[in-house]
């Protein structure tokens, strides 16, 4: 597996979270752009991509959607370098390197929490090795704050709720400030009302952070609630890309939005028929 | 408390806390009735032997018991045999039980390793080591070689399979996540799979320590010439009853006693666990 690299955190331990309002024009120099060619991927004799080329620019929010078994989990996980592509490449290029894996984080389903360590010690893990302890707790307070839980950084993660669990496992994506941050179903789990909060908090902080993501989802109205940019795979191919160019924040159950949440599950369900 | 406390130091300062506390109340019928039935039998016993329906030959009173109890202390013989025993109990247990566990680790972590040694740990722990004795005793003679390899022997195997089952359990999916956050092998081994598979860790430890006895018990009523086995084997043939019985007595309180301290391990390593909180 390839090696990650952390952009460290130097200077005082402040939190720059700070709210922009705005969604900043250009993406912070961290944000990656990522262009796959050719990208296949097989299990056995199952091919589960069939040769996805796609350019998602630096900062932008991509949501990758459709039935069950269309191989968006396993685009994701190549992606990741969970697993390795059986032909075809992935390049990343940011700002000051063009190439190299950026840092890039991800939210599984399940939260993935160390039952053993502390909330803000597992947010701290998001920082990786070898670095000074008060400092990553510090660090870790700060975005604790940011997803509201900061008052939770002693307990033991079996004491938080699911929608508490799975915030902890988001700030301990965005700690390293991740050039990209893939997300894989991270709502699923979760009750309605709190799936929403969840969907608010995941704009806002891509609002303010810039950083490119991939959200891998089987919800069409949480897709065009906080995607740039919707794909619809199908068999392991693109079978629709179609922007979302209404402004953030957005509100739910905008007429606009919901026409286009038709439009694509038109596309998911008339697709294969 | 700051942020930067770790899980163990507010664990010290919750202990620190309940010690400053103001002396105890007297403890409720609840806390009680764990003792109701070990103190009921022994005062029936008690009654049965004064009234003279037990001989004193083949059973002593609880009174002779404790009378021997005293008189073996003062004359120092008790005090020796139990350090005597409990020193070998335990060297036992830290020469069986670090082989055990990194042999365990070895194999749950190193598929090379447990292809390696797996099969003959399985084989080898099929054999009762108790039936090893008669060879024992020709190797090492009744000196403390024998017993320490006994005891080692038979703490070995417990430790081995639960710390192998514990790290080949740990979840998958929390391992994916930490290479995936970039942790190397140490890290991982340290924050994810050691942690994971201490609950398991500690059953082996547990079911251990009562092997441990087991296995010296027998050893020193063979094969030795000090401990409280072999205390207890000396009065048989004086017919001093109460000292045997009294070796029991002093069996059962160190097991328990080693239980109890394994379970206090236990409950502050994993106070993480839902089932160890209030």
């Amino acid at each position: 597996m390839s090696v990650i690299t952390h952009e460290r955190f130097h200077g005082s331990i402040e939190p720059d979270y700070v709210a922009h309002g705005e969604k900043p024009a250009t993406p912070p120099a961290g944000a990656a752009s990522i262009t796959l060619t050719g990208l296949e991927k097989s299990f056995g004799g199952n091919r589960v991509l069939r040769g996805i080329n796609l350019h998602i620019p630096a900062g932008q929010f991509v949501a990758v959607i459709g039935k069950s078994g269309c191989g968006k989990s396993t685009l994701l996980r190549v992606l990741m370098g969970l697993d390795q592509p059986s032909a075809g490449s992935i390049r990343f290029e940011t700002g000051d390197s063009g190439g190299e894996r950026p840092n890039a984080r991800i939210v599984f389903q399940e939260p993935r929490l160390l039952p053993w360590l502390s909330v803000a010690e597992n947010v701290a893990v998001g920082l990786g090795d070898g670095i000074d302890k008060r400092l990553a707790l510090a660090e870790a307070a700060a975005v604790l704050s940011e997803v509201q839980l900061v008052e939770k950084a002693k307990e033991w993660p079996s004491r938080l709720s699911g929608g508490q669990r799975q915030r902890v496992a988001l700030a301990r994506a965005l700690v390293s400030k991740p050039g990209v941050l893939a997300l894989d179903e991270p709502l699923g789990a979760l009750d309605a009302l709190t799936r929403i909060s969840m969907q608010e908090l995941i704009n806002r902080v891509w609002r303010e952070l810039g950083f490119t993501t991939v959200l891998v989802t089987h919800d069409v109205s949480e897709a065009v609630y906080l995607a740039d940019r919707v794909i619809v795979l199908e068999e392991g191919r693109i079978a629709l890309d179609l922007d979302i160019p209404q402004p953030h924040p957005r509100r739910h159950g905008n007429p606009e939005l919901a026409e286009l949440e038709g439009r694509l599950l038109g596309a998911i369900l008339g697709a294969g028929r | 408390m700051s942020v930067f406390e770790t899980p163990f130091a507010r664990v010290a300062a919750g202990t620190r806390r309940r010690k400053g506390r103001a002396l105890p109340a007297f403890p409720s019928g609840a806390a009680l009735l764990p003792y109701l039935l070990p103190v009921t039998i022994v005062i029936c016993w008690q009654i049965a032997s004064s009234a003279g329906f037990i001989s004193s030959r083949i059973m002593p009173s609880p009174a002779d018991v404790a009378v021997a109890f005293w008189s073996t202390t003062i004359s120092g013989q008790l005090p020796h045999d139990v350090l005597v025993s409990a020193g070998r109990a335990f060297a036992g247990l830290l020469v069986g039980g670090a082989i055990g566990f990194l042999l365990g680790i070895a194999n749950g972590v190193s598929k090379v390793s447990e292809q390696l040694t797996d099969t003959t740990l399985q084989m080898l722990r099929t054999i009762p080591h108790l039936a090893m004795i008669p060879l024992v005793i020709l190797w090492f003679g009744i000196g403390e070689e024998s017993k320490l390899f006994l005891t080692s022997l038979g703490v070995l195997f417990p430790v081995y399979l639960n710390t192998y089952h514990g790290v080949r359990n740990v979840d998958r999916d929390l391992i994916e996540m930490g290479r995936v956050y970039g942790m190397g092998s140490w890290t991982l081994f340290r924050k994810v799979i050691f942690p994971g598979a201490l609950p398991s860790i500690f059953v082996g430890l547990r079911y251990a320590l009562g092997i441990m006895w087991l296995t010296l018990i027998v050893s020193e009523s063979i094969a030795a010439s000090s401990g409280i086995g072999h205390m207890a084997n000396n009065a048989r043939e004086f017919m001093m009853t109460d000292v045997v019985v009294l070796a029991l007595v002093i069996y059962a309180v160190l097991g328990k006693l080693a239980d109890v301290v394994a379970r206090a391990l236990e409950r502050r390593a994993l106070t993480w666990n839902p089932i160890y909180q209030k």
